[in-house]
């Protein structure tokens, strides 16, 4: 797997699509024949993978929102965010 | 051939079941190619029956509302259908994920730009071998594989994501890399390393597919590492090939559980090869809607959950991982449905699958029966009617 960059830029490419299932009552992240279900923390970071923010500034806003300790935060993000890639999932420029 | 076992709908548990997640909605059996693999039944639905647009709309809708995530749009050559366009967009304003399975053959650059335009999620393209001859004598059509080199090249260029799929057998197995190499070269994001299920038309082929067994625990490994060598620029998935297995496969994740077939007719399939049980009655979209055939279809119920189960399967700790393997192949080898698949060391059969798949693998056959309308030459003719009886 690889190392995530604090500068770089996540987005998740045409093919893969976060949406809220209506019919499941959940979160589902759907991808050529995956579908991958992220708890709450999960959606609250892919909503902010939008091809603009940094992998910093995605961290930033967690830890203003979550009040939690920004380095707990960065690792969990970067490990998410490298496990979403090695899928093919998520792309990182 | 033994007796078969009529499971009795009476006494299936009544649960109603959760939605599917997954629906393959096969357009049309009309296909410029003629794999001899092919997992479209050996009587191919005419033209002449296929469901017209208002109702695979109609279908969409419904496969939506109930829940379903995944819309693969296949057939046959689901381009062949003119409103190809019309049913994308309509699938994507309903919100499901379109996925386009093609051959490749006969979509140009307009219609592809349209399809993303109309925001087709995903393509897979189809590949039947590295060496272009060998692809070509495959597919049963010169040039074929140089016209899906230019299509994978037109997806890339109109951003949209690109599976490669390749169907695995005797004639390309040995160039597994090669094939997955093409892969990354079209700009693929993904590969399915498919070994032939022996269903349908590759039933029928079976003589001339089967790798042998050295053959398959080679493909084994260098799908392995090529995995490992790939990881984060291709995803490989791979579909095992269960003649030389000692566990069955989780077959379509469990028979009415997570996804379902439309035929171009409008038939509603619990799987690819369901028609092939003679019991078994389906139902039409033209008649039912979706949700009352997945809910209580009789086809569903037949098999879905464990209650169907004999021995080994019914005391089986794996039956809730594997649901005792694919009906249609326990059919196939063992003459009853509702046997576990012999590719379970446990069935009684198990040592006649191995022995098949040796005695295919050693045949030296070639000659392939490509898919064709009007069905394999010698075999008995099943009458086609449309749904109300009357003759096509």
């Amino acid at each position: 797997m690889i190392e995530v960059s604090s500068d770089a830029v996540p987005k998740l490419p045409r093919g893969v699509r976060l949406r809220r299932d209506e019919v499941r009552n959940e979160w589902l992240l759907l991808a050529p024949e995956r579908v991958l279900k992220p708890d709450a923390i999960a959606v609250a970071v892919l909503e902010r993978c939008d091809g603009v923010r940094t992998v910093t500034a995605i961290v930033d806003d967690l830890a203003t929102a979550y009040a939690a300790p920004r380095e707990t935060i960065e690792a969990d993000v970067k490990k998410m965010l490298a496990d979403l890639q090695a899928k093919r999932v998520l792309d990182l420029n | 051939m033994n007796d078969m076992t009529v499971p009795n709908p009476s006494t299936a548990t009544r649960v109603p079941p959760p939605a599917p997640l997954g629906m393959l909605a096969e357009l049309t059996h009309r296909c410029p190619l003629s794999c001899p693999y092919c997992s479209n039944p050996v009587d191919l639905e005419k033209r002449s029956l296929e469901l017209d647009t208002e109702t695979w709309k109609r279908v969409f809708s419904e496969a939506a509302a109930m829940g379903v995530l995944h819309l693969h749009l296949s057939g046959g050559e689901p381009t062949a259908r003119r409103d190809i366009v019309e049913l994308t967009a309509h699938a994507v304003k309903v919100g499901l994920y379109t996925n386009l399975i093609t051959s490749g053959i006969g979509v140009t650059y307009d219609k592809l730009k349209e399809l993303a335009d109309a925001g087709l999620d995903h393509v897979q393209l189809s590949i039947q071998d590295a060496l272009p001859d060998n692809a070509d004598r495959i597919a049963g059509l010169k040039g074929a594989h140089e016209k899906k080199r230019i299509l994978a090249g037109q997806v890339l260029e109109l951003g949209l994501p690109l599976t490669i799929n390749a169907v695995i057998h005797r004639a390309n197995i040995e160039n597994i890399e090669a094939l997955v190499n093409m892969a990354l070269e079209f700009g693929a994001r993904r590969v399915e390393i498919a070994h032939s299920q022996y269903y349908g038309w590759a039933l029928e082929n079976r003589n001339m597919l089967m790798p042998t067994r050295e053959q398959v625990m080679a493909a084994a490994a260098t799908v392995e590492r090529l995995r490992e060598e790939l990881q984060g620029k291709l995803v490989i998935d791979a579909v095992v090939p269960d003649y030389y297995a000692r566990l069955p496969k989780p077959c379509v994740g469990g028979w009415g559980k997570q996804s379902l077939n439309v035929t171009p007719q409008g038939k509603v399939l619990p799987c690819h090869a369901a028609e092939t049980i003679p019991h078994l009655v389906f139902d039409y979209v033209t008649d039912k809607s979706l949700s009352e055939i997945w809910e209580h279809g009789s086809a569903f119920e037949a098999y879905r959950g464990t209650s169907w189960m004999k021995e080994p399967c019914t005391s089986c700790p794996r039956k809730e991982i594997d649901f005792g393997g694919c009906r249609c192949q326990a059919l196939a080898i063992t003459g009853d449905p509702a046997n576990a698949d012999p590719a379970c060391s446990l069935s009684p059969f198990h040592a006649k699958i191995t022995s098949l798949a040796l005695k295919a693998a050693d045949s030296g056959k070639t000659d392939y029966v490509y898919r064709s309308f009007g069905g394999v030459e010698g075999r008995p003719k099943v009458q086609i009617t449309r749904n109300n009886g009357a003759p096509v």
